[in-house]
């Protein structure tokens, strides 16, 4: 499973997918691009081959495209979903179907989402059925500050999900690292610079062993993260080799690291990592005091993966949380994603929700929203940006994925949702466990006989 | 996390005396306090409410379009409250008498003050410290004996978000679901106050909170002590209503503590408020309700209720319900969010909750949002029906909707004037009324009360 998926993922997205890609156009809808602009009526977009081929007014439709009429409805990108646990878990309390975090392992840095992630899981096609199309797939860490290397995935209903693996690392930062470093933020700090400096030890002593950098690896170049050489370290050594192996490329700037941070001070202490490890690639995760801070993070060029709606001091690192965070370090120039699980409520198939309640709160004397493009853009091209696919995902620009929903009304709005939605231009199934029961509980009529024989 | 077993919330809001002032100056109005609120006071029940009215001016919203909370809806209206209490609602012409304070609803929705029946705000509060855990007494699976009221923080700031940006004025605090009998809830008016007394609701019946299914029998079970098991569940409930019946049947019982709740119970005085996830096992408490006496008033969470809407409806037992919650835990495995719409679709009571502390901020939104799952499957709920989800149909289901939950004259003055549809992403309450007192003002910062935890840290008094 682990080496199909690789394979797949170093092909190219659109023949992995094993159901056919439509050749399609949807015409006289309101179209979003995604980008940040507002929305454009009775606009067409154009999918061919998988790609989006064009969007917008004045677009003519290839022959040979099927046309499908979008009056009355809104066409967005597909959602990217970040920082999610989709096809880690089937029930979150159920211990056994749940992946999200190894806290008994030896290991930290090391562990990887990619081979245990379960597209059938039914949060796949839950979250598939209100748009989501694309995501980032984290681990949470479990018995070290590092939770291991989380994925990118998309949400087709076939087995080929992972499309980028290892595509970042991940930290905790804040009171929570504290406790797992040993019960305090002193320990957070020792740990993870000991952590990365074993692992730029360890890549030269790999190199110098072997002469040569692991080249089998297309997707990052240099030392396999998964397969440590066989490296004879001296001294007081803390990480095991897989783990040390694994923060080689983050050290190098090659793999992402999400910091998961959220008080001001602690925000600028992270960014400060970068004066030791000049090459680390960071993206801040949580950051509910990021609004303090925000020029600074602006300045650094870190983008911030957030939930939206955090206005509550939850802890004592969250003092100054307010729903405002968003759209203050947006108006400072930070790339914000609306992402993660902030409140029990949250989930993926809500993130239009989050969004538009962006926008509402640019009604509110001395609260900072954001306009209606740009909130689109937290759950669409600026996420998918912050994953390391800006241009190719999110975006309904020629030659991106040609990922789209179809929408009964405006996409941020309550009463709206996905009526189609289109992976690599295949036209996805929006059925699951969920509509199942719907459908068989639409009467409780047991005058022939019981529901159970109603399917 | 909370979900599994508790929930938090939290704060509590300080009206400053010059907003005070502001609210009161207009014009003539008293200081009166509710009657009901002198009735509940005038008792021997201790921790009584000590809550009064702030002072407030006779209001007349003009031109909104009016939700009345009973299944009502005026468009370009008129909503008129004086001394604490809704004078009347009606149409352009509804003629506003002399000394009315006008406040221009055009463009805008009013409500009733919303109201959420399941919350922990104050007995979860936000810090979500260990030293602010006071929502479980997790230490015997029947604590009826303890009392919600005596865990609430006042200064939970969590009570002034669900003010600002969810228009909640009225809400029950509910001990978690560690145990089988939870202990008492206390229903509060959401009003800063120094003390939990001060926020009582005067004259809110009591409700005890029940639990079924896994929490209690893993709370217990993991403890190698009853219940580990459903079956455990119930057999520990019925020895205890069998207790209860007992002490109730003794003419002079000597005082005790946990009794006196039950026997309140099974005399209909205090309502059962039932934390119960699958459907199979909302059908064993109602026979289990039938075979003590006592009636379950809502089922929480309640999340397979559409398999027997058909059952809550012949039962009289209503629903409280998340819109789209699902998956967390085994026993919310078959959630869907058409569950409310179903439920409705049979003629039973929908009750739109919240158990969160961020959910409670945005009840509306959640109500929204299974009305269109309805509609999407065929169920057409009109607007004002679905309003009365978070309004009269949650103070029916906490013994109050003769009080407030709609705008009907003689009611409490709890108002919400929204900035647009109530049922829309994009629409806040633009001003909150309490008992016909101005209690926010999204336009006014002064308005904007603060908890004492909150004063002189990072972001203190910002929008949030």
């Amino acid at each position: 499973m682990k080496r199909l998926l690789t394979l797949a993922a170093s092909a190219a997205a659109l023949t992995a997918s094993p159901a056919l890609a439509q050749n399609v156009a949807i015409t006289g809808a309101t179209v979003a691009l995604g980008d940040g602009s507002e929305p454009i009526e009775n606009a067409t977009v154009v999918v061919q081959n998988g790609r989006v081929v064009a969007a917008g007014t004045g677009v003519a439709v290839p022959a040979g495209v099927t046309v499908l009429d979008g009056s009355g409805t809104w066409v967005t990108p597909g959602l990217f979903a970040s920082v999610t646990n989709l096809g880690l878990v089937d029930v979150d309390a159920v211990s056994e179907s749940n992946d999200v975090d190894a806290d008994d392992s030896p290991f930290s840095a090391a562990l990887d989402v990619a081979p245990v992630i379960n597209p059938m899981a039914q949060d796949f096609g839950y979250s598939r059925a209100g748009g989501v199309t694309r995501a980032s797939v984290m681990p949470e860490a479990g018995a070290s500050i590092f939770g291991g290397q989380g994925a990118i995935v998309d949400l087709g209903a076939d087995f080929d999900a992972v499309r980028h693996p290892r595509a970042f690392q991940v930290v905790e930062f804040g009171e929570r690292g504290a406790r797992l470093a040993g019960g305090s933020r002193t320990a957070v700090h020792t740990l993870l610079r000991n952590a990365l400096h074993e692992a730029g030890s360890y890549e030269q002593d790999a190199q110098s062993r072997s002469g040569s950098r692991d080249a089998g690896q297309p997707e990052f170049p240099g030392l396999d993260s998964r397969r440590p050489n066989n490296v004879d370290r001296q001294g007081d050594v803390l990480l095991t080799r897989f783990d040390a192996a694994a923060l080689v490329p983050v050290v190098r700037g090659e793999q992402k690291l999400y910091v998961k941070v959220e008080r001001a001070s602690d925000i600028l202490t992270a960014l400060a990592l970068r004066e030791e490890f000049p090459a680390l690639d960071m993206v801040l995760v949580g950051a509910a005091e990021g609004w303090m801070v925000a020029e600074q993070i602006a300045a650094a060029g870190v983008p911030v993966i957030t939930a939206a709606l955090r206005d509550l001091p939850v802890s004592f690192e969250q003092l100054a949380a307010t729903q405002s965070n968003v759209g203050r370090m947006v108006d400072a120039g930070v790339r914000v994603a609306i992402g993660g699980y902030d409140s029990s409520g949250d989930h993926p198939r809500n993130l239009p929700q989050q969004a538009g309640n962006m926008v509402a709160l640019n009604r509110v004397p001395g609260a900072t929203g954001l306009t209606w493009g740009e909130a689109l853009a937290t759950i669409t091209s600026v996420a998918a940006e912050v994953a390391g696919l800006g241009g190719r995902v999110g975006v309904l620009s020629a030659g991106a994925h040609g990922d789209l929903v179809v929408w009964d009304g405006d996409p941020l709005e309550t009463s709206s949702a996905p009526v189609r939605v289109f992976v690599d231009g295949v036209e996805q199934p929006l059925t699951n466990h969920q509509t199942r029961l719907r459908d068989r509980y639409r009467t409780l009529d047991e005058s022939e006989r019981p529901r159970a024989y109603e399917r | 996390m909370g979900r599994y077993l508790k929930k938090g919330g939290p704060s509590v809001l300080l009206l400053t005396a010059a907003a005070l002032a502001l609210a009161g100056c207009t014009a003539a109005s008293g200081n009166d306090r509710p009657a009901v609120a002198a009735s509940a006071a005038a008792g021997d029940e201790p921790y009584a409410s000590t809550y009064e009215r702030y002072p407030g001016v006779p209001t007349a919203i003009v031109g909104a379009t009016i939700y009345d909370g009973a299944g009502g809806m005026i468009e370009n209206g008129v909503v008129l409250f004086a001394d604490g209490e809704v004078v009347g609602i009606g149409g352009a012409d509804l003629a506003i008498p002399a000394g009315y304070t006008r406040v221009d609803g055009t463009g805008r929705f009013v409500t009733p003050g919303i109201i959420d029946i399941h919350s922990h705000l104050g007995d979860y509060p936000t810090p979500s410290v260990q030293a602010h855990s006071d929502g479980n007494e997790a230490t015997d699976p029947t604590t009826p004996e303890v009392w919600a009221e005596h865990s609430v923080w006042p200064q939970d700031p969590g009570f002034s978000r669900a003010l600002a940006n969810g228009g909640i004025t009225s809400l029950q605090i509910l001990p978690g679901s560690a145990n089988l009998m939870g202990g008492r809830s206390v229903t509060l008016k959401n009003v800063p106050s120094r003390t939990v007394q001060g926020m009582k609701f005067p004259g809110a019946p009591y409700s005890m909170k029940m639990a079924c299914g896994e929490n209690p029998k893993r709370v217990y079970g993991g403890r190698g002590r009853m219940p580990s098991t459903r079956m455990g569940n119930f057999a520990v409930n019925r020895e205890t209503w069998i207790a209860a019946q007992e002490y109730a049947a003794e003419e002079n019982p000597d005082r005790d503590l946990a009794m006196e709740t039950l026997a309140g119970v099974l005399n209909g005085d205090i309502l059962i408020q039932n934390h119960c996830y699958r459907a199979d096992e909302m059908a064993l408490v109602m026979s289990m309700a039938d075979e003590f006496g006592y009636q379950v008033t809502a089922f929480h969470h309640a999340v397979e209720s559409y398999k027997i809407a058909d059952m809550l409806r012949d039962n009289d037992v209503c629903s409280a319900v998340w819109a789209d919650w699902y998956g967390f835990k085994m026993e919310a495995y078959d959630a869907i969010p058409e569950n409310a719409a179903l439920i409705h679709n049979q003629g039973a009571c929908v009750v739109i909750h919240s158990d969160d502390e961020n959910g409670i901020q945005r009840l509306n939104q959640e109500a929204a949002k299974a009305q269109a799952d309805g509609r999407r499957m065929g169920i057409e709920i009109a607007d004002a029906d679905v309003i009365s989800w978070i309004t009269l149909n949650a103070a029916r289901a906490m013994g109050i909707a003769d009080m407030t939950g709609s705008l009907e004259a003689g009611k409490m003055a709890d108002v919400v004037l929204w900035n647009g549809d109530p049922l829309s992403i994009y629409s806040r309450p633009e001003m909150v009324w309490i008992d016909g007192a101005v209690m926010y003002d999204m336009n006014d910062p002064r308005m904007r009360p603060v908890s004492d935890f909150e004063l002189g840290q990072p972001g203190e008094g910002d929008v949030k």
